[in-house]
C-alpha cells in the first residue's frame, strides 16, 4: 500500500529493530492494492499525474491513511476528488447522525455483501470514534433503532423495488426508537454508498489493508498465502484462473474494433430504421428479464464467514432468490421520479449540501471520458457509457422512455453482462477470471472506469427507490 | 368534434364565469393548457391525454385523445400546449423524445397529426409561436432546441445550447423573433429564431437546473425564471446585461412560473417536490405570498391562467390526479394570518416598534412618547378592489428613545469586567463582587452578594478568609445562629434602602465604608435586649477600630432622609456578625424609627418578617442555629428570577456561576440556558469578548459550552510559499511541502503546535518547551529571543 517515503523509512527502522527482539513482523499479503491489477500500474499513476498525487496527499492528510480503494480510483483523479469529498462529508462533517452510528451503518451495509474489506476498515473507525464494541458482536448487540434499519438495509441491497412507504413509516413511527426524516436520509445515503462501494471493492479485487485482518501475515513469505478475505469472497482459486485467462487472450484481438464498428453503425442507422413503440417496450422487458437470467458465475453456495455475517441477519436473502423464481420486477419510470428533479430536492432539503455533493459525483461518473477506447483515441464513448448506465438501471427495473434498449444488446457482450450482473447484484462472487474475461484488450484504467460507472449507477438506482418511498410517505 | 366547436362558439368571447371546482382524472397529470377562448383545457400525463370543457359548475370530459388498446410512448406526455391562434391545434412533448401535433379537426378517432422523432432524449417542452400559426419550438434533454414548420416533415432549424439539457423554451410575447431557453446547468439563453448558429445572449440565472421561464405578457423586457435552488427571479432583458430586478425565495424547487394576466407585479408558482401549494406572489413583496391555493394533495405539475386577460381564474393539474379551477376570491391570503409587526433597536438604544395601526390606536392607555413618537402610515393601494390589495397594512411606527440614565450602561460593562466568577474560594468571590457592586453604586446587588456568602459559606471556610470582624470574633456559632427572621428583615431593608438611594449620588460609598460604624451603636443599644455576649464583645472591637468613620457617617446622616436617622432596632445585631467588611447598607436602617417602616416593604425574595417578632428573634433564635445551605435555595432561586425579570441578567448569571452546584439543581436547565444566552448576547454587544468567553467556559449547560466550539478554526499560511493553507494545517496544497515542521526535530507536527509570535518558528510543544529551558534563542536559528511561558 501507499506509504509516504518518510513513513516507510521509519517503519523499516521500526521493523528491523523489532526483529531483534523477536517481535512478530507483519508482512503484506498479496501484491498491491488490487488482486486484479498489477501493483506497478497503480503506483505509476500517482507518479505521472501531479493531480492524483496531490489528491493522495490530501486524503492521507485527512485520514492518516490512504486506503486501497482510493489508490485504485487514482486512475481517475477528477472522480476520486468528488468521491472523497462526498465520503468525507458523509462520515466526518455535520450531519444528523452521530459518528459511531455512521460507521456502524457502513459496517451493516458492507456486511450485507460480505465485504470484509470495508467491514474491517469501519470496525476500526467505529471503535476509534468511541463506538461500543458490544455492537460489533452482531446486530443484536446494537440499539433497537439500528436493528430496525436491518430490514431496509436488506431490501435496499438486494431488491430495492420492494421498498414501500410502509417500510419508511415503520422506521419513522417506532416510538422512542424512531428515526427522524433527516437521520433516515443520512442513513439511506450511507447504506447505498456502502452497498455500491462494496460492489466496487469486489469488482476491482481490492486487497485488504496491511493493518487489517487478512492484509498481512506473520509467516515467512515463502509459505502458502492465506487470506481470510478470500474465503469470505469464495474465490480463492486465483492462480488457476490467471493461467486460463492468459491462454484466451490471443483469440480475442479485434474485439475493440468490433465494438467500435457497432457503435458507429448504431449512430448512423439510428435515424433510418425506427423501431415501433411496442418493439421498444418489448426490448426493455427483454433486457430486464434477461438480466435476471444472466448466471452469476459459479452458482455454488458460498457461506459467508462468520466474522462478517454477524453484522446482518438473514444471510440467505439475496438477489438470486427471486431471479430463479422468475419474479417480476415492476417498471420504474425515471421520467416520473428522477434524481435531478426529485431526488436531489428531497435529499438537499433534509440533509443540506449532500444533494449537491451526490449530484456532482453522479454527473462526474456519468460524464467522465477521455475519448479513448483501448488503444484508439478520439472516440465518442457517450453511447457506450449510456448503455452501461442504463443496463444497470434496467436490472433494477428503471426505464428511460427515451432509450432504445436494443442498443444494449449490440454493445454489451455476454461476458461483460455477466460481470456487470455479478458485480451489481452479488458482488461477493466476482472473480478475477470474470474481471479478465470481459473487454480483454482494454486498459486497467478503463476497467476501473467501468467499475465507477457501475458503482454510481447502482447507488443512484437504490437511492431512487428509497427516496421515492420516502416521498410517498411524505405526501 | 362538431359538438365541441359548437360549445366553443356558444361561449365565445363573453365574460367567463365559474366557481372553484375540481374533477378527478384517471391518472396523474404532467401538464395542462387552455385553448384561446378559455372554454376548454387539455390535460396530459404519462397515462392521460384528455380535453375537458370548462362549464359553469363543473368540468366535462370532451375528448379522450389517448386511443388504441396499447397506446405507445408517444402518448406519454411531458408537456402539452394548445395553439393560441388555431383552436384545433395541439402539440405534445413525449418522454421518449417525440414531438407530436394533434389536429382536433380530423374526423378519425386518432387525432394525431405530425410526428417528429428528431430528438434523441425526452422532450421537456413544446411551445407554439404566439402569432405564427405553423411555428413550433421544442426543447429536449439532449441539449437541442428544434424549430418546426408544421407544413414540413422535418425541423427547419436546430439550436444547440451546448450546455446540457433544455428544460423550458418560451417565445417572447412581444418580440417576434426572440425566444428564451432555460437549461439544467443554470443557464438561460436568448435566441433569435433566424440565427440557429449562436445564441444572442447567455447568463447564469440559478445554481442548478432552471426548470421554467416565462415572459411578462405586457412588459417586453421581463423574464421570470424558477429553479431547483428554490428561487424565482425576474430579469430585465432590455439592458445590455440581463439584470436581476426581483427575487422571490420560495420553500421548494420551482417547477412552473406563470405571470398573472392584467397584473403587472403578480406571478404564480408551483413546486416540483414536497410542497403542494400554488402561490401567487407580488414580486415587490417577496417574503410572503400574495395568495395561496392549497387544494392539491400531491405536487402540482401544471398551472395556467384560464384566460389571457382574466386574472381571476387559475387552472391546475396535479400528481394527485385532480384538475382544479381556482377562483381568486377563494384563495387563502397568508398575509391575513401574518403579524405585521417589527421591532428594532437603534445604535444608541432607541427602540422602534411598528405594528398595525388598529392594534395600537385601540390601546387606550397608549401615551405618545414625548418627542419620540412618530407615525408612518404605509398603504399599499392599487385599486379600490379589496381582494386585489396586498392586505392594506397601515402601520404605526413608534420610536422610543431611551432616557439618558438608562442609556448609560457603564455599570454593566464595569461590572462585567470587574466581577470574579471563579478562581478563588466562594467566600472571596462573593466579597469581591459585593465590593465591585458597591463601588459602582449598586448597593442592592452588593448586599445580595454578601447575603449569598453568608447563606452558603460553610462555617469553616468563613472564618479563615475574613480579614474583618469575623477574624476578630472567631466565633462561628454566631454566624450560624443567623436566623430566618433576621434574614427577612435584612433583605427588606436592603430593598428599601436601594430605592431611597438610587437618587443619591455618592452617599452610598461613604455609607458603605461607614457601615461598621453604624453597627456599633446598634449593638450597644440593643444589649439590653439580650444579645449574646460574644456579639457584644465584637462590637466593642469594631467600634474602636472605626471610630473616626463612625463620626463621619453621622454627619452624612444628618443630611439624609429621615430613615437614616431613625433609632435602631435590636435585630440588626446578627447582621454584623455576618463578618462583612463591606457590610450591607441595610444596617443603616437600624436607625429607622419603626421596624414596621422597613418591614412593610418586603417584597421579592425574602420571607415576610413579622415585626413584633423581630426583637425577640434576636435574643432567641427560633430556628436551629445551623441552617443548611439548601435551606436558602428557594429564596435564592426567587431572587435570581427576580433579577432576571428586572433585566439584570448579569446578576442572575454571575450568581449562578459563583454558586455553582449549590443552586444549579434548583433552576431548570432551560431557564439557565436562557439566562446564559441573554447574558452572553449582551456581553458580545458590548464587545466584552473575554468576559463572554469566561462565562461560556464556566457555564454548565451543554448548549452553552458548545458555543465555544464553533468558529474555532485557525487559518494559517504555508511557511514555505506564504500562501493560505486551505485544507490541512500541516501540508500545503500548492507547494506540497510539509508546512508545519518542528524546528527542533524537523518532523511534521500533527498534534499540538506551539509557535513564537515574534519569529513564527515553533514545533512540538514538548520539544520547544525543552529547548527553551536550555536556550533562550529560537531553535530555528533565526536569532530571535523566544520565550515560553
Amino acid at each position: 500500500s501507499f506509504i509516504p517515503p518518510a513513513l516507510r523509512r521509519a517503519e523499516g527502522q521500526k521493523r528491523s529493530r523489532q526483529s531483534d527482539f523477536g517481535v512478530r513482523i507483519p508482512r503484506p499479503l498479496g501484491n498491491g492494492p488490487s488482486r486484479f491489477i498489477p501493483e506497478k500500474e497503480i503506483l505509476q499513476v500517482s507518479k505521472v499525474d501531479p493531480r492524483t498525487q496531490s489528491i493522495f496527499e490530501d486524503a492521507f492528510a485527512a485520514l492518516g491513511r490512504l486506503d486501497n480503494i482510493s489508490l485504485v480510483m487514482g486512475f481517475h483523479p477528477q472522480y476520486l476528488e468528488s468521491f472523497l469529498r462526498t465520503q468525507h462529508y458523509l462520515l466526518q462533517m455535520d450531519g444528523p447522525l452521530s459518528l459511531h452510528y455512521r460507521h456502524y451503518i457502513g459496517i451493516m451495509a458492507a456486511a450485507r455483501h460480505q465485504c470484509s474489506y470495508l467491514v474491517n476498515l469501519h470496525v476500526n473507525d467505529f471503535l476509534q470514534v468511541g463506538g461500543d464494541s458490544k455492537w460489533l458482536n452482531g446486530l443484536d448487540g446494537a440499539p433497537q433503532k439500528l436493528q430496525a434499519l436491518g430490514e431496509l438495509n436488506k431490501i435496499l441491497a438486494h431488491r430495492p423495488w420492494l421498498l414501500t412507504k410502509a417500510h419508511i413509516e415503520h422506521l419513522l413511527k417506532a416510538e422512542e426508537h424512531s428515526w427522524s426524516l433527516a437521520e433516515l436520509i443520512h442513513a439511506v445515503v450511507l447504506l447505498t454508498h456502502y452497498h455500491s462501494l462494496a460492489s466496487f471493492t469486489f469488482g476491482c479485487g481490492i486487497t485488504p489493508e496491511i493493518h487489517s485482518d487478512g492484509g498481512h501475515t506473520f509467516r515467512p513469505p515463502s509459505l502458502s498465502q492465506y487470506c481470510v478475505c478470500d474465503i469470505a469472497n469464495g474465490n480463492g482459486h486465483g492462480h488457476l484462473e490467471e493461467r486460463r485467462g492468459n491462454h484466451q487472450v490471443s483469440e480475442v484481438s479485434g474485439e475493440v474494433e468490433v465494438l467500435m464498428e457497432r457503435m458507429k453503425q448504431l449512430q448512423e442507422c439510428r435515424d433510418e430504421e425506427e423501431a415501433s413503440q411496442e418493439e421498444m417496450a418489448t426490448r426493455f422487458e427483454r433486457e430486464k428479464t434477461e438480466s435476471m437470467l444472466v448466471a452469476t458465475a459459479e452458482d455454488e453456495e458460498c457461506v459467508p464467514s462468520r466474522d462478517v455475517s454477524r453484522h446482518f441477519e438473514d444471510p440467505s436473502y439475496g438477489y438470486k432468490d427471486f431471479s430463479r423464481r422468475g419474479e417480476h420486477v415492476p417498471t420504474f419510470r425515471v421520467q416520473d421520479y428522477s434524481w435531478e428533479d426529485h431526488g436531489y430536492s428531497l435529499v438537499n432539503r433534509l440533509y443540506p449540501d449532500v444533494g449537491q455533493l451526490l449530484d456532482e459525483k453522479f454527473q462526474m461518473a456519468y460524464n467522465l471520458t477521455y475519448n479513448t477506447m483501448a488503444m484508439h483515441k478520439d472516440v465518442d464513448t457517450t453511447m457506450l457509457r449510456r448503455a452501461i448506465w442504463n443496463y444497470i438501471h434496467c436490472m433494477f427495473g428503471i426505464r428511460y422512455d427515451d432509450y432504445d434498449y436494443g442498443e444494449i444488446n449490440q454493445l454489451l457482450d455476454r461476458s461483460f453482462k455477466v460481470y456487470i450482473k455479478t458485480m451489481v447484484c452479488s458482488p461477493e462472487k466476482t472473480t478475477k477470471r470474470m474481471y479478465e474475461s470481459f473487454w480483454r484488450q482494454f486498459q486497467h484504467s478503463e476497467k476501473v472506469h467501468v467499475n465507477l460507472l457501475l458503482m454510481e449507477a447502482r447507488m443512484q438506482a437504490e437511492l431512487l427507490y428509497a427516496l421515492r418511498a420516502i416521498t410517498r410517505y411524505m405526501t | 368534434m362538431e359538438k365541441m366547436s359548437r360549445v366553443t362558439t356558444a361561449l365565445g368571447s363573453s365574460a367567463i364565469s365559474g366557481r372553484t371546482m375540481f374533477c378527478h382524472l384517471d391518472a396523474p397529470a404532467n401538464a395542462i393548457s387552455v385553448c384561446r377562448d378559455a372554454t376548454q383545457v387539455v390535460v396530459a400525463g404519462r397515462n392521460i391525454f384528455k380535453i375537458y370543457g370548462l362549464e359553469e359548475e363543473q368540468f366535462v370530459e370532451k375528448l379522450n385523445l389517448r386511443v388504441g388498446r396499447k397506446p405507445s410512448l408517444n402518448f406519454s406526455c411531458a408537456d402539452v400546449m394548445w395553439h393560441q391562434m388555431e383552436e384545433n391545434l395541439l402539440a405534445t412533448a413525449a418522454t421518449n423524445g417525440a414531438v407530436v401535433t394533434w389536429n382536433l379537426g380530423k374526423p378519425s378517432r386518432n387525432k394525431q397529426d405530425q410526428l417528429f422523432t428528431e430528438h434523441k432524449r425526452t422532450v421537456n417542452k413544446v411551445c407554439f409561436h404566439p402569432t405564427e400559426v405553423y411555428m413550433l419550438l421544442s426543447g429536449s434533454q439532449d441539449g437541442y432546441m428544434k424549430c418546426f414548420d408544421l407544413r414540413k416533415k422535418e425541423s427547419v432549424s436546430t439550436f444547440s445550447g451546448q450546455s446540457e439539457s433544455v428544460r423550458d423554451v418560451q417565445f417572447s410575447m412581444k418580440d417576434y423573433f426572440t425566444f428564451a431557453a432555460s437549461f439544467e446547468n443554470g443557464n438561460v439563453q436568448l435566441w433569435d429564431i433566424r440565427r440557429p448558429d449562436r445564441y444572442e445572449r447567455m447568463f447564469t440565472a440559478h445554481t442548478g437546473p432552471v426548470f421554467c421561464c416565462d415572459w411578462h405578457p405586457d412588459d417586453r423586457g421581463w423574464l421570470a425564471t424558477g429553479g431547483r435552488d428554490k428561487m424565482v427571479k425576474v430579469w430585465d432583458m432590455t439592458t445590455n446585461r440581463a439584470k436581476e430586478i426581483y427575487c422571490v425565495q420560495t420553500i421548494a424547487s420551482v417547477a412552473r412560473v406563470k405571470w398573472r394576466p392584467e397584473r403587472k407585479w403578480h406571478l404564480a408558482t408551483c413546486s416540483m417536490m414536497v410542497d403542494h401549494n400554488i402561490y401567487v406572489w407580488d414580486i415587490r413583496r417577496p417574503f410572503i405570498p400574495f395568495a395561496t391555493f392549497e387544494e392539491h394533495k400531491d405536487v402540482t405539475t401544471g398551472i395556467v391562467w384560464r384566460h389571457q386577460h382574466d386574472p381571476y381564474f387559475l387552472l391546475s393539474g396535479s400528481k394527485d390526479s385532480t384538475l382544479y379551477q381556482h377562483m381568486f376570491k377563494d384563495a387563502s391570503r397568508p398575509v391575513d394570518r401574518a403579524n405585521p409587526e417589527g421591532l428594532c433597536f437603534g445604535l444608541f438604544g432607541d427602540l422602534a416598534f411598528a405594528a398595525k395601526e388598529s392594534l395600537i390606536s385601540g390601546d387606550a392607555n397608549r401615551k405618545p412618547y414625548p418627542g419620540g413618537d412618530r407615525r408612518y402610515p404605509i398603504f399599499f393601494f392599487k385599486k379600490p378592489d379589496l381582494t386585489e390589495q396586498f392586505a392594506h397594512v397601515s402601520s404605526a411606527l413608534s420610536v422610543f428613545e431611551s432616557s439618558l440614565e438608562s442609556k448609560r450602561m457603564d455599570w454593566f460593562v464595569k461590572t462585567a469586567r470587574l466581577y470574579l466568577l471563579s478562581g478563588k474560594s466562594f467566600a472571596e468571590l462573593c466579597d469581591h463582587n459585593a465590593k465591585v457592586a458597591k463601588e459602582l453604586n449598586r448597593p442592592q446587588v452588593s448586599t445580595t452578594w454578601t447575603m449569598l456568602r453568608i447563606m452558603f459559606s460553610d462555617p469553616a471556610n468563613l472564618s479563615t478568609p475574613g480579614p474583618n470582624h469575623i477574624g476578630k470574633l472567631g466565633t462561628l456559632p454566631l454566624m450560624n445562629s443567623f436566623s430566618m427572621k433576621e434574614m427577612g428583615m435584612g433583605t427588606e431593608s436592603r430593598l428599601d434602602r436601594s430605592k431611597g438611594e438610587s437618587r443619591q449620588d455618592n452617599i452610598h460609598l461613604e455609607l458603605g465604608n461607614s457601615l461598621i460604624n453604624n453597627i456599633c451603636p446598634t449593638a450597644e443599644n440593643e444589649e439590653t435586649e439580650g444579645s449574646e455576649g460574644q456579639a457584644e464583645y465584637m462590637f466593642g472591637d469594631a467600634e474602636l477600630d472605626d471610630d473616626d468613620l463612625y463620626s463621619m457617617e453621622h454627619d452624612n446622616q444628618a443630611a439624609e432622609e429621615q430613615e437614616y436617622t431613625l433609632p435602631q432596632e435590636a435585630f440588626p445585631l446578627r447582621h454584623e456578625i455576618m463578618d462583612n467588611p463591606l457590610a450591607p447598607e441595610h444596617l443603616q436602617q437600624d436607625k429607622a424609627d419603626s421596624p414596621q417602616a422597613s418591614g412593610n416593604e418586603a417584597e421579592v425574595m425574602c420571607l415576610t418578617p413579622i415585626e413584633s417578632f423581630s426583637l425577640i428573634s434576636i435574643s432567641q433564635p427560633l430556628f436551629s442555629p445551623h441552617l443548611p445551605a439548601p435551606f436558602f435555595c428557594p429564596v435564592v432561586r426567587e431572587m435570581l428570577s427576580h433579577y432576571a425579570e428586572q433585566g439584570d441578567v448579569q446578576m442572575a448569571v454571575s450568581v449562578l456561576i459563583v454558586l455553582g452546584d449549590r443552586i444549579r439543581k434548583e433552576i431548570d436547565d432551560l431557564t439557565q440556558e436562557h439566562w446564559y444566552m441573554s447574558y452572553i448576547d449582551l456581553l458580545q454587544r458590548f464587545e466584552l469578548w473575554n468576559v463572554s468567553n469566561e462565562v461560556i467556559k464556566l457555564s454548565t449547560c451543554s448548549a452553552i459550552t458548545c458555543l465555544n466550539q464553533t468558529s474555532t478554526t485557525l487559518h494559517v499560511n504555508c511557511s514555505n510559499c506564504k500562501r493560505p493553507m486551505s485544507n490541512r494545517g500541516w501540508i500545503c496544497d500548492r507547494c506540497h511541502q510539509c508546512a508545519s515542521v518542528c524546528a527542533v526535530c524537523h518532523h511534521v507536527v500533527k498534534g499540538l503546535f506551539v509557535w513564537c509570535q515574534g519569529c513564527s518558528h515553533g514545533g512540538h510543544l514538548e520539544h520547544v518547551k525543552n529547548w527553551l529551558k536550555s536556550s533562550s534563542h529560537c531553535p530555528a536559528g533565526c536569532g530571535h529571543l523566544c520565550e515560553y511561558t
